[in-house]
This record gives structure tokens, C-alpha cells and sequence, in this order.
């Protein structure tokens, strides 16, 4: 027991349990003390508060990391210097750009990219839906008097209301489904490029490259199963539907800290290294010595030259050089260099 | 990773001095599937305006990686064999941490797509028992992959060198660089 407390990393648990603490009040708050929570949904509600635990114990032992505490603090240092306002307008850009619609991949390719993007904002819609539901935020209501009208309940306060087969009705109640549509689409084509590509094949793993895509799609069968069930068997398979689901979300839920899914909030980290390549160009670019050619910033190089000593590496050179002043080209030239200088002197050039 | 057939006897010989610059390793490289018909192999002219050399270079698979370390996203994996991957994909945040660390001036950055991608000695071969693409096709064998045994016939007067020295920095690699008889290590000054 001791030793599991050593190995514990001390901070990350302590903001993992405040996070999980605050998530708590959040919900006793906002469901008016439990009263608007749904207690069909308490295996999910313990299966959040579990992520949001663990996605904070991981994310703060991930930004503990040299080279990703160095990005973090850049970050925030940049972003909240005299150039405020620009740069926030430029991460907000790049955050519906390459964050909620993810364009970058379609570089990779157009179709990864489509997949990719059918699957997250499947899955993104999904918690937006879910998470204010599971956390009793928002309440439908009926009125007494009036059997067609809903109300809608934001954290207790009624915000607004609809009657029963209108459209905005259809969208609400039916969200979820267009949601698991999306993800097994997109799940599906992830899939199949990795029955087909070579190098996927090559290099993939079952725990960490078939298992989220599985389990997405089990969510998605499960969950239209429900309304299935309900649309068409009139409730007959509710029992079974329901539980396989729920047992396919917490599974999902517990997972999301560790495997895959980490990257859905650590890619943040992509618009800080934006705003630090701009911040950095704005300061001044590193030349090579030996092309003449500008091929990094300033910035990075000596930020670079620190965090790799703090990791136990040592590039200083004699006279105050460091191989870090070199751009890859100039590297790969000066060991070329040295290797021609070592041939000569051994006497036999090629060998 | 999945079960491979990866044979741990073959190993990479790289002699630049022999690199003729013709670029058929480029060619080859593409071809590989693991990255997608981008060459990840470096062919380059040393002093353009002082000399005709050429060097080649691969990833040397360094056993410490300082890649790896500086990876602020943990996106590089470096497997039991000592191949040291390309970027996860969906992990690697495009920093070019990497790139600008990497002592040999290996890793790229496809800068639209947010991705760094470097030789992974063609794994999609190298798992399944074959050579590299490049080593298949330099016609100089500034590119070789065997067995020791087999380089030791072929270069009896050279020793296959895998300790480097850049200033203070010891960095010892997977990938063999071919030197004179009798050295232990490359010191790049
Ligand atoms: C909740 C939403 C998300 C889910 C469920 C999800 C799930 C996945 C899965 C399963 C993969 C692996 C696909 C495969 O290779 O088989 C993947 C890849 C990836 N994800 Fe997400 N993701 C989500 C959100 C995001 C967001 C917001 C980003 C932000 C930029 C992102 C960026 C990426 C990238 C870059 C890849 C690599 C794609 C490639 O190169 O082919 N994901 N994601
Ligand atoms: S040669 Fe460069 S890219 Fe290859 S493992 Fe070493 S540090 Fe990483
Ligand atoms: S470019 Fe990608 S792989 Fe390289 S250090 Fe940055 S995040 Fe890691």
C-alpha cells in the first residue's frame, strides 16, 4: 500500500480529486440537489465523475513532462502577453479549424479525414447531449393541464419549452441517434483502412488500434438498439438493450483516460505549438551555420537546448557551439564531414 | 505491436562515403507503406559549392532516442526490437520538437498535415523478414542490410561503428556506420 502511494504522483492526484470534487458540487447544484437527476442514469453519472478523475490525474502527470511543461508554460505566457487579443482570435480560429473540425487530417489523407471527422463529431454531439442529461442540468417536465407541452429545465431554471412531435421535439429526443449514425460510419471506415493499408497493418496493435474502434461501434449498435427497441418492439428488449449499452459507455468512459482516446483533449497541446511557432517567428529565426538558411526560431532552439539537458542530454559543443545550432541539413552534413575526414585518415575511402 | 516475423540478425550498414547520389533510395522509399508514398530518406549534397559529395541518411534507431524525449505528446514508440516509430498519429502535435533534436537530422514535419514522419526501417518489410526498400536498391551499397557476417566478408578493412560523439553527447544506435578498421567511434566535432 505504501508503495503504491510513492508511486502515485502526489499533485496529479491531488487536481484529479478536486476536479472530480468540483464535478460532484456541479451536479448536486445543478440538479437542485438531486431532485432533477435521472436515477436511471446513476451507472453513467459514477462513470463521468471516474473519467474526470482520471483524465485529470493523467493530463496532470502528462504536462509534469520537461518537454510538455515547457509548451504549457509557453503557451500561457504568449498567449496572455501584450499580443492578447490577437492571439486568442488566432486560437479560436485554429480551434474551429483543427479542433472541431479537425482539417489538418484531410492532408493525411481526404477520406481519413472524413471518417475521422464523422466519428468525432458524432461523439462530441453525443457528450454535449449526455453529459448535462447524466449530470441532471437539464430536466424535461411535463405541466400539469398540459399533456403536450415539455419544459426544459437548465440547472433548475426552466429555459424554454416545446410540444410533443414538433421538429425541435424530433432533434432533441432523437440527437442521440444521429449521433451513433456518425460514429459507426465513421468507425467503419477507420476500420476498413486498417484491413487494407499495408503499413497499418504492419504496425498496429489490437489494445490500442482495433479495441476504441470496436468499442465505438458497440456504442452505437447498443444505443440504436434502444431506440429501436422502443420504436418498433414497444419496449420488449429494453431490459437487455439497455444494459449492454451501459456496460459499452462506462467501458468507454473508464478507457478514455488511458488508451486512445487520450488524444481528444491532449491535442489542445497542437494550438499552443501554433501560437508558440508565431510568437516565436515574431522574435526572430535561427540561422544554420553551415546552409545560411533560417530553419527554426530562435526561441525553440534555445528552449530546446534546455529542456533536452534537463532530460540528460548534452549537445555543448567546444566554443560555445551546441549541435542544436545545426539545421537537420547542416547535421546530416556534418556528420557526413566527419565521416569523409575519418575514411582519409584511415587511408581507404571507400572501404 | 503484432506478432512479426522480425529477424534480429539482419542489421543496417551505412557508408555515406559510398552514396553516389543518385536518389534511387528516394524512389524506393516511397514505395514503402508505412509512409505512405512519402520518401523519408535523406539525400543530400554536403558543400555544394566545394565538392560533389553526397550523404545518405536513415534513422539510426538510436537506443536512448532523443527524439522520444523531447516528444512533449509521447508520440514516439520505440518498440522491443529498438525500432523507434513514426509519430503516433494521433498523438503528434506538429510541435518539430523532434526534428530540430534529432543529432542526425532525420525526422520531417509535413507541416499541413500537423504530422512528423521519419524512417521506421520500412517495418512493414523489416516485420515480415525482408530488407529495407532503400538497402534493396542502392547500387553502390552505401545501403546494406545483412547480417554481420556477411559485411565483414564484404568490407574486410572496415568495422561497423555504432557510438557517436556530438560535443559532449554519446549517442549509441541501432544502425551501424561503416569506419576504418580498428575505430570505436564517430566523433563529429
Ligand atoms: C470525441 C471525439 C473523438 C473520438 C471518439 C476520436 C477517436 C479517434 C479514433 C478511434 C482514432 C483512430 C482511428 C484509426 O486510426 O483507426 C482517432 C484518430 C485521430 N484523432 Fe480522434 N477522436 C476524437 C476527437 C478528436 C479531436 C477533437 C481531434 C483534434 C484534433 C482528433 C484528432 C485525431 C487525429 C489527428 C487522429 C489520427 C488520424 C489519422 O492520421 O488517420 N480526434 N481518433
Ligand atoms: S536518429 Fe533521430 S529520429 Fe532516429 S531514433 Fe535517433 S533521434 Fe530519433
Ligand atoms: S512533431 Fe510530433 S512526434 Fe515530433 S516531437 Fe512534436 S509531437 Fe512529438
Amino acid at each position: 500500500m505504501f508503495r503504491l502511494f510513492k508511486t502515485l504522483n502526489r499533485l496529479a492526484l491531488i487536481k484529479a480529486t478536486i476536479a472530480a470534487v468540483l464535478t460532484i458540487a456541479l451536479v448536486l447544484i445543478g440538479s437542485r440537489n438531486l431532485q432533477n437527476f435521472d436515477p436511471a442514469l446513476i451507472a453513467y453519472l459514477i462513470g463521468t465523475v471516474f473519467a474526470i478523475f482520471g483524465i485529470a490525474y493523467r493530463y496532470s502527470v502528462w504536462i509534469q513532462r520537461p518537454p510538455t511543461k515547457l509548451y504549457w508554460r509557453r503557451s500561457m505566457q504568449f498567449l496572455f502577453s501584450k499580443y492578447f487579443f490577437p492571439y486568442l482570435w488566432r486560437s479560436t480560429k485554429l480551434f474551429f479549424r483543427n479542433i472541431l473540425f479537425q482539417r489538418f487530417i484531410a492532408y493525411r489523407s481526404r477520406t481519413r479525414w472524413f471518417g475521422h471527422f464523422m466519428l468525432a463529431t458524432g461523439c462530441l454531439l453525443a457528450f454535449a447531449i449526455t453529459v448535462p442529461l447524466t449530470f441532471g442540468w437539464i430536466h424535461f417536465v411535463l405541466k400539469p393541464g398540459d399533456e403536450t407541452t415539455y419544459y426544459a429545465l437548465l440547472f433548475g431554471f426552466e429555459a424554454g419549452s416545446f410540444s410533443l412531435g414538433s421538429p425541435l421535439a424530433f432533434i432533441a429526443f432523437h440527437g442521440l441517434v444521429w449521433c451513433s449514425v456518425l460514429v459507426t460510419i465513421g468507425a467503419v471506415m477507420m476500420m476498413k483502412r486498417r484491413f487494407t493499408d499495408g503499413g497499418l497493418i504492419a504496425t498496429q496493435s489490437f489494445e490500442n488500434d482495433w479495441l476504441p474502434l470496436i468499442l465505438l461501434i458497440a456504442i452505437s449498435v447498443t444505443g440504436l438498439g434502444i431506440s429501436y427497441d422502443y420504436t418498433f418492439l414497444e419496449g420488449k428488449t429494453y431490459q437487455f438493450m439497455a444494459v449492454t449499452h451501459a456496460i459499452t459507455v462506462v467501458l468507454f468512459l473508464v478507457w478514455l483516460p488511458f488508451g486512445k482516446f487520450f488524444h481528444i483533449y491532449q491535442r489542445l497541446a497542437q494550438l499552443g505549438a501554433n501560437l508558440y511557432k508565431t510568437e516565436g517567428k515574431r522574435r526572430g529565426m535561427a540561422t544554420c551555420p553551415h546552409t545560411g538558411k533560417e530553419f527554426a526560431t530562435q526561441t525553440h532552439i534555445n528552449d530546446l537546448k534546455k529542456v533536452s539537458k534537463e532530460l540528460g542530454f548534452n549537445y555543448d559543443k567546444e566554443g560555445g557551439r551546441n549541435h542544436m545550432d545545426l539545421s537537420p541539413e547542416g547535421k546530416r552534413s556534418a556528420l557526413a564531414t566527419a565521416h569523409l575526414k575519418a575514411r582519409k585518415e584511415g587511408g581507404k575511402l571507400f572501404g | 505491436m503484432p506478432e512479426t516475423n522480425y529477424d534480429q540478425e539482419m542489421a543496417f550498414f551505412v557508408d555515406m562515403q559510398r552514396c553516389i547520389g543518385c536518389h534511387a533510395c528516394e524512389m524506393a522509399c516511397a514505395e514503402c507503406e508505412t509512409n505512405g508514398q512519402e520518401s523519408m530518406i535523406h539525400v543530400n549534397y554536403v558543400d555544394r559549392e566545394k565538392s560533389p559529395q553526397t550523404t545518405v541518411q536513415v534513422c539510426m534507431h538510436c537506443e536512448d532516442p532523443t527524439c522520444a524525449n523531447v516528444c512533449p505528446a509521447d508520440a514516439i514508440h520505440q518498440d522491443e526490437f529498438g525500432v523507434v516509430h513514426s509519430a503516433n498519429t494521433s498523438r503528434c502535435i506538429g510541435c518539430s520538437n523532434c526534428v530540430l533534436a534529432c543529432p542526425f537530422g532525420v525526422p520531417k514535419k509535413m507541416e499541413e498535415a500537423e504530422l512528423m514522419m521519419k524512417c521506421n526501417m520500412c517495418y512493414d518489410r523489416t516485420s515480415a523478414g525482408k530488407k529495407p526498400m532503400c538497402a534493396t536498391v542502392c547500387p553502390s551499397q552505401a545501403l546494406f542490410f545483412g547480417t554481420k557476417e556477411e559485411i565483414e566478408r564484404m568490407r574486410p578493412d572496415s568495422e561497423p561503428v555504432n557510438s557517436f560523439l556530438f560535443g559532449q553527447q554519446e549517442v549509441n544506435t541501432k544502425v551501424n556506420v561503416m569506419m576504418p578498421k580498428g575505430t570505436h567511434q564517430l566523433i563529429i566535432p
